[in-house]
């Protein structure tokens, strides 16, 4: 039971960094439809810098305080982010707009690419180890141990996306945003300007991948120019594994594949008589994926849409 | 003048086909130029030649993964898994691993019938994704297949884990091995420059196969299927069948490159079948001209080359601006790779060298998404 309630607790964290940088992926697939393979590359690029700017802070000065150094790399994070987030969609996938879809998905995949070599270029192959500043406190919740962070990674990420509900249910944008995922050609005619909007949902996107690279460094303590490749991919999952192209699903879907994996994880060396082990870890997230689109493609919470081509 | 305009029709069927002189030329030509090549290249170094058998491995993937994606429409994120099964059913059957060591008689029917019955495993439960989903859990099976290799080392040794497999057979028909230099007929064969020619066999029998299959009934319910799935079935094509047909053929010749893979260097790990791999096959099919096989083929070749062509350009070039490496060579050839694609897609949506339907279809039509 403790272990149970401890994996669930790993889950509910991992889930929610997975719930932030899937909304990135929902947004612009919902809106223009594009798989941007590119977006895990810009959560590694927000984690590399927080990394950098803290190390540097602190380096200089050991007095400086956890959470000031924190919000010192996220406020350089964040712009940064949304610069690589805008740059790509400008340059790279409006040109593209009208082209065949998987012309646009390659065309991501060499973002994709140029973003990882450009990280290793300026940092380095090595992983860059983020600075032990933040002791936070340990408590005992029925007998399994949460830390501090882990509760400000979940109270974070829920504010975030609380805050990004109402962006998109309660103000113009988003209902801009919503007449663009609709029916891009309408929208366009009722007098929303759609490049505004598409750009919009880039630098959104790109902002919450920011704060959950940070995360993901703070967490685990490493970064490395490869780390947004696998995060990516399990982010798309939860996005199609929730609906994709629907907010609340990929919340939903977020923190659910976090949960699955670290029960899985958890448990699978017991289930199958320790002929499978841990290290089997990344195969739940496809296992689960796989399921999903054989049973109910259109995912959890997402609308039955007729053929996708 | 007669048969110049019915050999310029598209030859139907098995009628009597008139093959124009120029044409024959052409192939003659390049007949030529494929017999010679790896004794000119081998001129640079044995290391060309080598990068040469890759570019043909590369053809055959990128053959097999066009009839998935370029001719039934159903894009393939996690092919290299079928070059992986294809590798490791070679290593396990024909290395010390095992102790096995069947001839390439027994062990390429095998592969053949591994990688097929994975691409049918593959495509048996997806037979309603489309698009983007069905890339998803393509991907999502390459993925599998990559952490199973890596992770069956234990508590049975089937795959050895991310060590990999070495000491595997080189080709060998009868005693007559290919990875060994030798003298035939007054001309000095290294091993790459045999392997050459026994993978040139191959590509040219699947190349058949494809230009063959292309035309046939077969192909032409693939394309009906990657236009339009709907108007395909009700013109009575049975569009499952169909399409596990597509990915286990598609899946074969994915066998036979890996099992060649792992003949030609002696040794597979997990490593060399990660999903980079599957992108940069997919990336020569789409760069080259979907469903268009000399396309496909250009495609492969430029891809396969090109970061060897930056791996000998990209350092000697820094030595002479800056007088010393600056900028880490990898990470520039690999940015070069990804700025290429993103630049040809926009300025060539369609390919380098898209089918002339294909052509047709983007300029006429705006919007399709």
């Amino acid at each position: 039971m403790e272990i149970f309630i401890q994996q669930l607790i790993n889950g509910l964290t991992l889930g929610s960094v997975y719930a932030l940088v899937a909304l990135g992926y929902t947004m612009v697939y919902g809106i223009i439809g594009l798989i941007n393979f590119a977006h895990g590359d810009v959560v590694m690029i927000g984690a590399m810098v927080v990394t950098v700017v803290v190390t540097s802070l602190v380096g200089g000065d050991p007095n400086v305080s956890a959470w000031m150094a924190l919000g010192a790399g996220l406020l350089v994070a964040i712009p940064v982010c949304m610069i690589v987030g805008w740059t790509a969609e400008r340059v790279a996938y409006r040109p593209l707009r009208r082209a065949p879809r998987l012309a646009a998905l390659i065309t991501a995949i060499g973002v994709s690419i140029i973003l990882q070599n450009l990280a290793m270029m300026i940092w380095g192959r090595n992983y860059m180890s983020f600075p032990q500043i933040i002791h936070s406190d340990v408590y005992t919740v029925m007998g399994a141990r949460v830390s501090g962070l882990q509760i400000a990674i979940v109270v974070i990420a829920g504010a975030l996306m609380a805050g990004l509900t109402y962006l998109v249910h309660g103000t113009r944008l988003g209902t801009a945003m919503r007449a663009t995922a609709q029916n891009r050609e309408v929208a366009g005619l009722m007098g929303v300007n759609i490049n505004t909007v598409i750009s919009a949902a880039f630098l959104i996107g790109s902002a919450l991948a920011a704060v959950a690279g940070t995360m993901v460094t703070t967490y685990y303590g490493v970064a490395q120019y490869t780390m947004g490749f696998m995060l990516g991919l399990k982010a798309f999952t939860a996005a199609v594994l929730g609906g994709i192209g629907n907010l609340g699903g990929a919340m939903l879907g977020g923190l659910l594949l976090g949960v699955i994996e670290a029960l899985g994880s958890g448990y699978i060396g017991d289930l199958t008589g320790g002929f499978l082990g841990s290290h089997y870890q990344d195969v739940f997230a496809f296992v689960v994926l796989v399921a999903v689109l054989i049973f109910r493609p259109s995912g959890l919470m997402g609308e039955r849409v007729g053929d996708r081509a | 003048m007669t048969y110049a305009s019915t050999s310029a029709s598209p030859a139907s069927g098995s009628g009597a086909r008139r093959i124009p002189a120029r044409t024959l030329v052409g192939i003659a030509l390049i007949g030529v130029v494929l017999a010679v090549l790896p004794f000119f290249i081998g001129q640079f170094g044995q290391s060309w030649v080598r990068i040469l058998n890759f570019a043909l491995l590369y053809v055959m993937l990128a053959v097999g993964l066009n009839i998935v994606v370029g001719f039934a429409g159903l894009l393939d994120l996690g092919y290299i898994a079928f070059y992986a099964v294809g590798a490791y059913t070679w290593a396990l059957l024909a290395s010390p691993h095992f102790g096995l060591h069947l001839p390439f008689w027994a062990i390429l029917p095998i592969a053949v019938g591994v990688a097929a019955l994975f691409g049918v495993l593959l495509g048996a439960p997806t037979p309603k994704l489309r698009g983007d989903y069905l890339a998803i859990v393509t991907l999502g099976f390459g993925e599998i297949i990559r952490i199973f290799l890596t992770n069956l080392n234990a508590p049975i040794n089937i795959t050895n884990g991310p060590q990999g497999i070495n000491r595997i057979d080189p080709f060998k028909v009868g005693e007559f091995t290919f990875g060994r230099t030798e003298t035939l007929m007054g001309i000095r064969f290294t091993g790459p420059e045999k392997y050459y020619y026994l993978l040139l066999a191959f590509v040219l029998i699947i190349l058949l196969v494809c230009v063959r299959l292309q035309n046939s009934r077969i192909g032409r319910a693939w394309e009906a299927i990657r236009e339009d799935e709907i108007a395909a079935k009700a013109m009575g094509i049975n569009t499952r069948n169909t399409k596990l047909l597509a990915f286990a053929l598609g899946a074969s010749f994915g066998g036979v490159a890996g099992a060649m893979f792992a003949a030609m260097q002696g040794f597979v790990s997990p490593e060399s079948f990660s999903l980079t791999e599957s992108i940069s096959i997919l990336c020569m099919v789409v760069l080259g001209g979907m469903g268009h096989i000399p396309g496909v083929i250009l495609g492969a070749i430029i891809l396969a080359g090109l970061p060897e062509f930056l791996r000998a350009v990209v350092e000697p070039l820094q030595h002479m601006l800056f007088g010393a490496v600056v900028l880490d060579p990898e990470g520039i050839r690999m940015l070069m790779f990804g700025l290429a694609m993103v630049l040809v897609m926009l300025f060539r949506p369609a390919g380098l060298w898209p089918s002339s339907v294909r052509r047709r279809e983007l300029t006429t039509q705006g919007d399709k998404a």
